[in-house]
């Protein structure tokens, strides 16, 4: 069999993987948010958490909760890390450094998992597994429900309620999130990946070296790792450690694990809002720039246009014997359309156009499918510009879902848009223009404006993937870097559900003959436009300077 | 004065006691259970795939080695600058990829060598590779294969390509006094093919066909 055919069989396996399970799970997450039961045991739990399930809350309120919840666990997980020397099964490992630990908490409560440590020579077990991974758990649970509350925004109409954070963030974890992970770990440990708390094993090789080998509640972690689009590896070689990802098999459930729920919701969408088209149209768009993406970087890879690849042969430097080239493209474009950021190969060494592709896919604010919630209303807020744009040739007053876009939903969708792009660039010029933040570059010449560059790009998206040449445990980009992940998480949440509470307020307008059908193949390919528009403009001067330079 | 807490405080309280609460769930209960069923129903996998030779652990069958041995001069071991051993390839041996995980091949220290393909280091690295890969195995250098001369993502690949499999025999048979026939077959015979046909790449585990080379002795 040709290595195209594989290729393509592959992504095809995929896209039916994904496919069986989008109405199911899709009309399961609906009927999740909608139920007005709580189960036994989320009783108890809310009445340990010392919550009233049944309020219903206004936006602020349940913005206020958010950042509560998000706060504390901010400096829970601060705490947690400064304190490691005196917690158990530390594996003998100081405190982490305040910068670091800080970088850290930021980066995992934000659901991007930047990692400026590695995992093996910095954190212990527990604070891998009660640390580190609850926040896998709970910062995918904070997005769904982001996502859930402006879905009702577009559903109720003359209220000012929202529903109740609590119950979205609970439900999101325990009914949803948890049951998932818990078939993907077992799962995955079936494959090979290690799950136990060894402190590492001596062993004398057949060279006689000696080799510790590392051990760790792995799977259990990785599952959430991949299904709440979090990244953080228990490892520093993340899903190229062959513990964390050890076989072929592995590496497609844990692509499909990563794309599940941004794919999946957009049913969730549709059935809501009471227009499964709706959804469609989403998911359309979504699979157009995801399956453009995958192309370019599957050609690039493949053809391996670069020096040293040349030399070589192929692009397989960064990359494991046991995927290949065609595996690692379709890893890449999926973790970097998500918020995963987690990596079975180092985009580093890619191609230098198919890493640039890497970068542009983060910029396209990553909704392809985009992170778990985070996808949903990212493309939500590009479909209202879309529909802005569409009202402005025809002169007409723009709807989505039956809801008008005033001026007021234009300035939050338009602040929501400009924070990312400001906040990637300016740091990035920060980094660029100050003397000591570029001593970290490893690759001289435009690859090392790419490693920066990539770098305030994948924390300005919550990504968390790396061109991890690039030196970030320093002062500079754990400070910054951790700034701009809270920045980009918690205000863009607060600019959507404050437009999810204008648009539960108004009363729906009845559709017209001049009302812009967003169910079409017209609206999806404007919205494609419009993301790619809107992306291409704002990083074209930089990516001109880096990948494209290197690569042309 | 007002001694009831403040609402603003209250919703910090709640937070609070959600996240611990969802800790015990997510953070102990979970990993704790899934340790539980993942060491009763898949002990060596959950272990680390550990690969044993007679009552001796020699490694995971997951974690790539490094087959090499130390230079001696004099009798001695050769140490470079920073007083490290310096060590070539042990050509009884099948080698394995390049390696940036620490000195080679090292679990405590996972890494991709993340050179980019423009950078001078790895351009340098490729080539050297190649002429010493080359002589080692008495090929032309035109027929050794990518994955001999560039590194993996993790530091830690277990495989290499039947191809650079391949190209070793000639070496390994000379070395071990055996014939190429029986060395080629022993490739053959632990070749992986792509999952299911289509997934991933087909490979070869260096440590378990070396294994399987010092069994068949030589």
């Amino acid at each position: 069999m040709s290595d195209t055919t594989a290729g393509l069989l592959q992504v095809g396996l995929l896209i039916a993987a994904l496919a069986a399970c989008y109405r199911p799970l899709g009309a399961y997450m609906a009927r999740v948010y909608e139920s007005e039961h709580d189960t036994r045991a989320e009783r108890v739990l809310y009445r340990v958490m010392g919550v009233d399930s049944k309020a219903d809350q206004r936006w602020p309120s349940y913005a206020r909760a958010l950042l509560a919840f998000s706060a504390v666990s901010v400096l829970s997980l601060y705490a947690f890390q400064r304190l490691q020397a005196h917690l158990p099964m530390n594996l003998g490992f100081p405190g982490v450094a305040p910068d670091q630990a800080f970088n850290t908490a930021t980066s995992f409560v934000s659901n991007t998992n930047w990692q400026s440590y590695s995992g093996e020579s910095t954190m212990g077990h527990l604070v891998q597994m009660s640390g580190l991974a609850v926040q896998n758990f709970v910062s995918a649970a904070v997005g769904m429900a982001v996502a859930v509350a402006l879905i009702r925004g577009f559903v109720r109409s003359r209220t000012d309620r929202l529903g109740n954070f609590w119950v979205d963030l609970v439900r999101s974890s325990l009914r949803i999130l948890l049951p998932i992970s818990v078939v993907g770990a077992i799962t995955l440990v079936a494959l090979g990946a290690v799950q136990n708390f060894s402190s590492g094993t001596k062993v004398s090789t057949l060279a006689g070296e000696s080799q510790t080998i590392t051990g760790g509640p792995v799977a259990s972690q990785e599952a959430i790792k991949e299904l709440g689009t979090n990244g953080g590896g228990f490892y520093n070689a993340n899903s190229a450690h062959p513990f964390e990802n050890p076989n072929p098999f592995s590496n497609l459930l844990e692509i499909f694990l990563l794309l599940l729920i941004p794919v999946c919701l957009t049913y969730t969408f549709g059935r809501m809002v009471k227009d499964k088209r709706q959804g469609y149209a989403l998911l359309a768009a979504m699979t157009v720039l995801w399956g453009a993406i995958l192309a370019g970087i599957s050609i690039l890879e493949a053809n391996h246009p670069g020096t040293a690849l040349n030399l070589a042969g192929a692009s397989m430097e960064g990359k494991e014997t046991r995927f290949g080239v065609a595996a690692s493209s379709l890893f890449a474009t999926s973790t970097t359309g998500t918020s995963t950021g987690a990596v079975n190969s180092f985009h580093d060494s890619f191609t230098a156009l198919g890493g640039g592709l890497t970068i542009f896919n983060m910029g396209l604010g990553e909704v392809a499918p985009g992170g778990v919630g985070s996808g949903l209303y990212g493309m939500l807020v590009l479909a209202i510009v879309t529909v802005f744009v569409a009202g402005l040739m025809v002169g007409r007053t723009p709807e989505y879902l039956r809801k008008k876009i005033t001026p007021r939903e234009i300035k939050l969708v338009s602040l929501n848009i400009l924070i990312m792009p400001v906040l990637a660039l300016a740091g990035t010029g920060l980094a660029m223009g100050l003397p000591k933040p570029k001593e970290s570059i490893l690759n001289p010449g435009p690859h090392g404006l790419s490693e920066v560059l990539y770098a305030f790009m994948s924390a300005g998206n919550n990504n968390g993937s790396a061109f991890a040449g690039l030196s970030v445990n320093t002062g500079f980009y754990n400070t910054a870097l951790g700034l701009i992940m809270l920045a980009v998480r918690f205000v863009p949440i607060v600019l959507v559900l404050a437009l999810a509470g204008s648009l539960a307020r108004q009363q729906p307008v009845p559709a017209t003959a001049g009302t812009l059908p967003t169910h079409r193949t017209l609206f999806v390919g404007m919205l494609v436009g419009v993301i790619i528009v809107v992306a291409g403009l704002t990083f074209f001067p930089a990516l001109a300077l880096g990948p494209l330079a290197e690569g042309l | 004065m007002d001694t009831r807490t403040s609402p603003a405080v209250q919703q910090y309280l709640a937070a609070l006691r959600t996240l611990l609460a969802l800790t015990a769930i997510l953070g102990l209960a979970y990993p704790l259970a899934m340790t539980g069923i993942a060491q009763a129903a898949f002990p060596g996998n959950a272990d680390g795939s550990f690969l044993r030779r007679g009552d001796k652990t020699v490694g995971s069958d997951l974690i790539g080695q490094a087959f090499t041995r130390p230079v001696l001069v004099n009798g001695k071991p050769k140490t470079d600058s920073d007083g490290n051993p310096v060590v070539e390839p042990d050509p009884m041996y099948f080698q394995s990829r390049p390696s940036a995980a620490g000195t080679g091949y090292d679990p405590l220290s996972t890494s991709a060598s993340n050179l980019g393909p423009e950078n001078k280091a790895l351009i340098d690295a490729t080539r050297q590779r190649r002429a010493t890969a080359a002589k080692l195995d008495g090929v032309a250098p035109s027929s050794v294969p990518p994955d001999a001369l560039l590194a993996s993502g993790s530091g830690l690949d277990p495989h290499i390509s039947p191809a650079y499999a391949r190209v070793q025999v000639p070496r390994i048979a000379r070395e071990r006094h055996l014939s190429q026939a029986r060395v080629r077959t022993l490739v053959n015979q632990q070749i992986q093919g792509r999952s299911l046909g289509f997934l991933g790449e087909s490979r070869v585990n260096v440590l378990e066909l070396n294994l399987a080379l010092d069994e068949l002795g030589g």
